[in-house]
């Protein structure tokens, strides 16, 4: 993962993954229209989204750079900054809250040194945060775990998730 | 069925008959449960004679404003010269809403199954899935479910051997409650920011890329295959009340319960029953104190509401409130009704997109004045301006965000009053305040810096 300024960008739509670009462009009757999957590529490679990752996705899309971060701006799985290495989402919406998630809450920012949120830990393992309802609410508490959504979490847990992360 | 319970013996289990079976997912296993099919029979039809079996089917839309489908399919012209597009709407992000979810994860080959016909039927050659982010898991079983489709030519250019041109795509979301809105959702495909249009024009006029578009739920795509099937008769037959509410539904349920999970029934099942019985009733030791039925969007009712309830269309109106996406959120004698309100108005300042005052104003400072209560800090005055805010917030703007914000707002007041009062005074004791809500305040706060004092 480089951070913003201090490692050289590496290009992502090279290869491969220009491949992938171009066999998703085909689906979209203009080239605008992937914009979300391009942003979703960028941040796959990087783990996030920096000006630089937008400029090159201004640049295959014929869009600009500015346009692009008005977008990525307005959507809030985009990482606008690196993030820890596991990045923790807990829904804490009603459902949820009811149930219990703002103990959990608690839980992950205690365990993982976080102690706050939005905050990497110290060691850059971990960033957690609270989101709105993950559409799991019957799984209460659901927690994502980067692309994981882990069901039932109780603060009790809590150690043991965070001990069985590989 | 109740997954992950096994099916209750009062559910009727149509959509979610195979929820739990990992062999459904595939292909190959999918067509021995007789998938794909209603497609070929579809495609041997014409798409008016597809659009009237679904009119007269009486199916009405599973995303949330329960329009009738067979009509809403009918304003599409095929044949008219231009491109015709179908968006399926898997943005499920309405707290108290995982329903497609299960439908995407346990069976993903209905969905495209029901994307294929319903696209077929409004002359659309491009159907794409519009799934939230968050849901990796759907998307990954949906993206394989597409893969294998094209590879045994069910869709494509040639689809089912028919010469007819079926493509369907999976296109992933980036984190936004209001790409939900149907517009907002197109917005967002066409790689902009998700704010909602104003309307007219209609979808059917203009929609994804200014062309002509029908946009269902997921569990509205996923029950035509079944119509096709059974036809239409069985389809209106499947009613315990009004001809206007047919069919099977399927309703999440989570919070304060004994069993949470989805539960399918057939509309006009009495909620007294669904809860206490279905649902298990509440966790051992607690008693229900209320219940949003549809989603957080909806009205909140007493449990003597509730209980009175009929689950359907109407039944949910005639007791104050909606059926919505079919979420039931469920508050027990434990839960601090003006906290958990106050955690669903920050829902809503947090997602609206801002393009209205109403809205962006309204929701932010509706939240601000909820949490001031909720921490002990609150006076009478706010109560009345929480009304006012309420009042400007519905009926005016582009989208229905701002309404929904007001609804648990409104209702909560009428029919939660006394516990508000009781934070007002002071006199609240038993139950604790949590006037520590949860974070992310700072981002509320910016949207409000002006205007009424705090
Ligand atoms: C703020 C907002 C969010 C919405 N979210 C969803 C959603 O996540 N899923 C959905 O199917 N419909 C959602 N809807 C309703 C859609 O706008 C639309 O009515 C629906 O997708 C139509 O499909 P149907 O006729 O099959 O129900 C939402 C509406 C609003 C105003
Ligand atoms: S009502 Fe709210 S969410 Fe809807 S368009 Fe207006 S500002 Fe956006
Ligand atoms: S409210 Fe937490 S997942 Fe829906």
């Amino acid at each position: 993962m480089s951070a913003h300024g201090t490692t050289p960008y590496t290009q992502v739509f090279t290869g491969k993954r220009k491949n992938d670009l171009d066999a998703i462009l085909l689906r979209y009757p203009n080239k605008q229209a992937a914009l979300l999957p391009a942003l979703w590529i960028v941040q796959e490679v990087h783990g996030w989204v920096s000006e630089e990752g937008m400029t090159e996705v201004a640049a295959a899309l014929g869009l600009t750079a500015a346009y692009v971060k008005g977008v990525v701006t307005f959507y809030t799985m985009y990482h606008q900054h690196p993030v820890g290495k596991y990045f923790v989402q807990i829904c804490t919406t009603s459902p949820c809250l009811c149930a219990g998630a703002d103990k959990v809450t608690e839980a992950f920012l205690k365990h993982t040194g976080c102690n706050e949120l939005g905050v990497t830990s110290p060691d850059g393992k971990y960033t957690v945060i609270e989101v709105e309802c993950l559409g799991a609410c019957g799984f209460a508490t659901p927690v994502q775990i980067n692309a994981d959504t882990v069901e039932n979490v109780t603060a009790d847990k809590v150690q043991q998730i965070l001990a069985g992360l590989k | 069925m109740g997954y992950p319970h096994k099916t209750h013996p009062r559910e009727t289990a149509i959509l979610s008959k195979h929820f739990g079976e990992t062999e459904a997912r595939t292909l190959d296993g999918w067509k021995k449960r007789g998938g794909y099919r209603a497609l070929e029979q579809a495609l041997a039809m014409t798409p008016a004679q597809i659009v009237d079996i679904v009119k007269a089917s009486g199916l009405r839309g599973r995303g949330g404003a329960g329009f009738p489908t067979g009509m809403k399919w009918s304003f599409m012209k095929p044949g008219d010269g231009k491109p015709h597009y179908l968006c399926c709407n898997a943005d499920e992000s309405e707290p108290g809403t995982f329903k497609d979810r299960e439908i995407m994860r346990w069976t993903p080959h209905a969905l495209v199954e029901g994307c294929a016909i319903g696209a077929y039927a409004i002359g659309a050659e491009t159907a794409y899935i519009y799934i939230r982010g968050e849901f990796t898991e759907c998307i990954d079983w949906m993206e394989k479910a597409v893969a294998e489709a094209y590879a045994a030519g069910i869709i494509g250019n040639n689809a089912m051997g028919t010469g007819k041109r079926i493509d369907v795509h999976v296109h992933k979301g980036a984190g936004a409650y209001i790409c939900g809105e149907e517009t907002a959702l197109m917005e967002s495909l066409e790689g902009k920011r998700g704010n909602p249009r104003i309307k007219p024009p209609f979808p059917a006029v203009s929609g994804l890329f200014s062309q002509p578009t029908t946009i269902n739920n997921v569990e509205t795509l996923v029950a035509v295959p079944h119509i096709l099937m059974n036809g239409p008769e069985w389809y209106k037959a499947m009613s315990l009340s009004s001809p206007k509410s047919t069919g099977s539904k399927l309703f999440s349920v989570c919070g304060n319960v004994s069993r949470p999970g989805n539960y399918e029934i057939v509309l006009g099942f009495p909620f007294k029953d669904f809860l206490y019985d279905l649902c298990g009733g509440p966790q051992p030791g607690r008693k229900f104190k209320a219940v949003i039925p549809g989603g957080a969007s909806v009205p909140i009712q007493t449990m003597e509401e509730a209980e009175a309830t009929m689950m359907d269309y109407e039944g949910f109106v005639a007791q104050g409130t909606m059926l919505g996406s079919g979420g039931v959120i469920i508050f027990d004698d434990q839960q601090n009704m003006p906290r958990m309100i106050a955690r669903l108005a920050r829902f809503f300042a947090h997602e609206s997109c801002g393009q209205c005052t109403q809205c962006r104003e309204g929701t932010a400072w509706t939240t601000k004045i909820l949490e001031r209560i909720v921490a002990g800090q609150g006076t009478f005055e706010d109560l009345d301006t929480l009304l006012e805010l309420a009042d400007n917030m519905t009926g005016k703007t582009i989208c229905v965000l701002s309404d929904s914000c007001a609804a648990p707002v409104v209702s909560g007041l009428q029919k939660f009053r006394h516990e508000f009062e009781a934070l007002i005074t002071g006199k609240r004791s038993s139950m604790s305040t949590g006037a520590k809500l949860t974070a992310q305040s700072s981002q509320l706060s910016a949207a409000a810096s002006t205007g009424l004092s705090v």
